[in-house]
């Protein structure tokens, strides 16, 4: 009798916390422990809670394999291969982690890289990816799966991705509630601006570090609601691992103190959020600086400035509200006025060093820009189309005013750099997901709800518990309850039906919207390019790994390759030879010098490659096939960055026309057609002929005929060329042993000479005593020894 | 300000020694020696020189830290904050403490160099 009471009872609890779960808080710890101790094993196939819990394992495990099967285009239609440029550091400094150990790597010092300055690895990188795959690689190899490094690493993305996924739900859960949480969830699995830095194969800090960012906001917003120093620590260690991961985690080292200020300003000062933030701030200060690429820069740098200003500030504002609580106003008021001064002569102070010592910000304005994703961007398909709703929210708590401010953010930077959009997409995902979440909860739980506020009172009693102080006011919560019952009164069924299916089909064009920009947009190798002919056939270009695999087969081991930096990854990792610059472009003198030797003509370039020892040369050619990455394109750039170190010597203006058109064909400026870039592309490119209706030495990128077709190399020769023209290897000659003379030959005219017969005689008889004068010693010492 | 600076600190001192228990006092002198220390530190640094640089911070942090860990401990078991802390009672309330201190010792050594 008792059972059956109280398993009717928790069935009554479990249904109003699963019709509270959609509109109100997911409280399943309460409802399930309920269900679970009452329903037994007969009830257990229909009790709600279970179902919820199943429900939302199910759903995240879908959404999980989503985003891995959302991002394998690239490995179904080419192969399992790193793609583009920066993995491929990533991987090589993964593979030398997994062959020569950890210690290894932290200490690499490699001079393959950057000839003749090499490149300290371990104090420029962030080792957080290659410890993570390399770890991964361990693990799997201890337990007898041979997986190879590269497929580890080419997987790896895609994995974290269901990673990701997982702390959305738990961070927007946080933030609001179960359902949102899970709808977060799915759409960062799919969101395109995730993908596009995480597909298969783009082997890059930002597949791992998203993961880390959101794990670190739910622990953040986890231990301010809590006030646990548990919760927080184990957020410094999440912050630790971001830090590891990536140079974005300047984002939550600003975000969070700056959480922390606004929430000061609106008085919702806690304790709880001071035991939070000081204890994230000391442990997450000293974590953060044992990577030793960021080094001492939390308290020197201004970035992270902010975080300590914050903290500063909260440990005053708790100090004063202790006092305050333990004197009178008048006293308070006293003491107050001498620790404004103080404080006051201590920030001008610190103000004052802090100007004296100031650090200088170091901008290399062409090298920034020259890359395409440093620009700031124009908003379009990557951000999700679905966002027209931002909730109202009446009631922001400590923790929930945690989103604006992120989002406000995350909006400001993405703005200003087309990269930083990642860092805006789990917000709009986040962001969205509580919209619908709200306009669902809104359109389907009305029926339930309008039973439920006079019976939650009871069971609230309960919740409260658990959550502590979640909402400030407990009484505005059940007024905005109320007050949404009445004007739902008047929706009919229909109005229902046809919001939720409206929301429906965006949510599925949403999806299709994403696979399709993911399929189209960002599986692309760019190791490998395809084309696609007139019927459909696919005609594959492997141009770059076969110059470098010929690299990798033909040369000496210890070669060095000259290229422009972008390909210098790509070199050291897929034909492993020594390269003189490449795209980490930490110093711009050489690169500088690089670019000059490029622009200039060929014996100025020759002096400087003898000058680094430079025994190939690689360069990009599109003009075969059309192809507009190539080095001609990029050509202004590279002349740009040598005249910055050397104005003297190259003006970019040389290189125009008199109209001041950058032109290759005949029109083209003499220095153009005379400098060595021009003259290794087009090199014998006059003599071939496309096709019939264009004449030969017609360059299909620029859509001109070249201008030099007679092209001859004095100091190089051609090497390699791959089949469609794309990549060109150059050897540098060296030194040829005697130099040329200039002048004539002195012309010695041959005369009779006069020999006497004494003369000759006489030379013969001191060659001939000369030549066994031992013999003539000996025998004379001897006899005189005799006598 | 009617009452001199002084005459609010005496009253003041007077008003902690008789309301705080001693569980808290404790705690105090404990917060006072670490403040201590790291003043102690910090002097040190003003008057040697920074050098190495990375032991000086080691030990600030780790003094910082320790100060900081326990003003969260003794907030976390003051029975007059009960109401903010629901799900932190104080027996875990030190076993968070022990837990943070060992991460952050941890890290102070591999920092010390």
């Amino acid at each position: 009798m008792a059972e059956q009471h109280t398993a009717s009872d928790c069935k009554q609890r479990a249904s109003q916390g699963a019709g509270g779960s959609v509109s109100g808080n997911g409280r399943p710890n309460t409802a399930a422990g309920c269900g679970g101790g009452g329903g037994g094993l007969s009830g257990g196939l229909t009790q709600p809670a279970g179902w919820q819990s199943l429900l939302s394992f199910t759903i995240l495990f879908l959404a999980w394999l989503a985003g891995f099967s959302s991002r394998l285009f690239a490995v179904i239609r080419f192969e399992s291969i790193i793609h583009e440029f920066d993995p491929w550091f990533n991987y090589r400094s993964t593979h030398h982690l997994s062959t020569n150990g950890f210690y290894e790597f932290l200490n690499w010092f490699d001079e393959r890289a950057w000839y003749p300055l090499g490149r300290i690895v371990g104090g420029t990188v962030y080792p957080g990816l290659m410890v993570t795959a390399g770890l991964i690689h361990y693990l799997l190899n201890l337990l007898n799966v041979t997986v190879h490094i590269r497929d580890v690493c080419v997987f790896l993305a895609p994995i974290f991705s269901g990673l990701t996924a997982i702390s959305t739900f738990l961070l927007t859960r946080e933030l609001w509630n179960q359902g949102a949480g899970l709808l977060a969830a799915c759409f960062i699995a799919i969101v395109p601006g995730y993908i596009s830095r995480s597909v298969a194969g783009s082997f890059d800090n930002e597949g791992i570090a998203i993961f880390a960012l959101q794990f670190t906001y739910y622990l953040w917003v986890k231990s301010v609601k809590t006030g646990s120093v548990f919760w927080t620590i184990g957020c410094c260690l999440s912050y630790f691992y971001m830090v590891s991961a990536w140079g974005g985690y300047v984002f939550i080292i600003n975000l969070i103190p700056l959480h922390v200020f606004v929430l000061l300003l609106m008085q919702r000062y806690s304790r709880r959020l001071y035991i939070a933030y000081s204890t994230f701030y000391i442990v997450g200060l000293v974590l953060s600086m044992q990577i030793p690429f960021v080094g001492f820069q939390p308290i020197r740098t201004s970035e992270h400035m902010a975080a300590a200003g914050v903290f500063a500030l909260l440990q005053a504002y708790a100090f004063l509200q202790y006092l305050k609580d333990r004197l009178t106003k008048q006293e308070f008021q006293t003491l107050f006025f001498l620790g404004v001064s103080l404080a006051a002569g201590v920030v001008f102070l610190t103000v004052i060093y802090l100007t004296y010592t100031g650090e200088t910000a170091a901008t290399m304005a062409t090298q920034h820009h020259s890359l395409a994703q440093h620009m700031p961007s124009l908003y379009f398909s990557p951000l999700p189309l679905i966002n027209p709703i931002k909730p109202v929210i009446l009631n922001l708590d400590t923790e929930r005013l945690f989103d604006p401010v992120l989002s406000a953010f995350a909006v400001y930077f993405a703005g200003v750099m087309v990269r930083l959009m990642l860092t805006l997409t789990p917000v709009v995902c986040m962001l969205s997901a509580i919209a619908f979440s709200s306009v669902f909860e809104h359109y389907l739980g009305d029926d339930m709800k309008r039973e439920n506020p006079p019976a939650e009172d009871s069971s609230d009693e309960d919740d409260k518990r658990n959550s502590g102080n979640l909402y400030d006011k407990a009484g505005k919560v059940r007024k905005h309850v109320s007050e949404q019952d009445r004007p739902e009164e008047g929706l009919g069924p229909n109005i229902k039906s046809i919001v939720t299916m409206l929301m429906l089909m965006l949510l599925m064009m949403f999806a299709v919207h994403c696979t399709w920009v993911t399929s189209n947009a960002y599986s692309s190798p760019s190791v490998v390019l395809a084309s696609y002919n007139h019927d459909g056939s696919r005609n594959i270009l492997d141009d770059f790994r076969e110059a470098y695999y010929w690299l990798r087969q033909n040369t000496d081991e210890h070669a060095r390759v000259m290229s422009w930096w972008d390909y210098g990854y790509q070199i050291a990792g897929m034909a492993n030879r020594t390269t003189l610059v490449d795209n980490n472009t930490w110093n711009n003198s050489h690169i500088a010098l690089v670019g000059k030797a490029m622009s200039s003509n060929e014996s100025a370039a020759y002096e400087i490659m003898k000058s680094l020892d430079v025994d190939y040369v690689l360069i990009i050619f599109g003009g075969v096939i059309g192809y507009s990455g190539d080095d001609i394109n990029k050509f202004l750039w590279m002349v740009r960055i040598a005249e910055g170190e050397h104005p003297k010597d190259i003006r970019e203006s040389d290189y125009f026309t008199p109209q001041g058109e950058f032109r290759v064909d005949k029109a083209g400026s003499p220095t153009l057609l005379n400098c060595l870039m021009y003259k290794m592309s087009y090199y014998r490119f006059g003599e071939m002929q496309l096709d019939f209706r264009t004449p030969p030495g017609f360059d299909r990128t620029r859509n001109a005929e070249i201008g030099n077709k007679d092209i001859r190399l004095k100091h190089l020769e051609e090497a390699f060329t791959s089949e469609h023209w794309l990549v060109r290897i150059y050897r540098v000659k060296k030194q040829e042993n005697r130099q040329a003379l200039d002048h004539k030959l002195r012309n010695v005219a041959a005369k009779q000479k006069y020999t006497s017969k004494k003369v000759c005689i006489s030379c013969l008889i001191i060659v001939v005593i000369f030549k066994y004068r031992f013999f003539f010693f000996f025998s004379i010492g001897y006899q005189m020894f005799m006598q | 300000m009617s009452l001199s600076v002084i005459a609010v600190i005496s009253r003041f001192l007077e008003e902690y020694r008789s309301s705080t228990s001693n569980k808290l006092k404790v705690i105090d002198a404990y917060l006072l020696y670490i403040l201590l220390t790291g003043a102690f530190q910090f002097l040190y640094c003003l008057l040697v020189g920074t050098f190495p640089f990375n032991s000086f911070l080691s030990g600030f942090i780790s003094s910082v830290g320790s100060f900081i860990l326990a003003v969260c401990l003794r907030i976390q078991i003051n029975p007059q904050n009960k109401g903010d802390f629901l799900s932190v009672s104080p027996e875990r309330a030190f076993a968070d403490f022990l837990f943070a201190h060992t991460v952050l010792h941890l890290v102070v050594v591999n920092f010390i160099g």
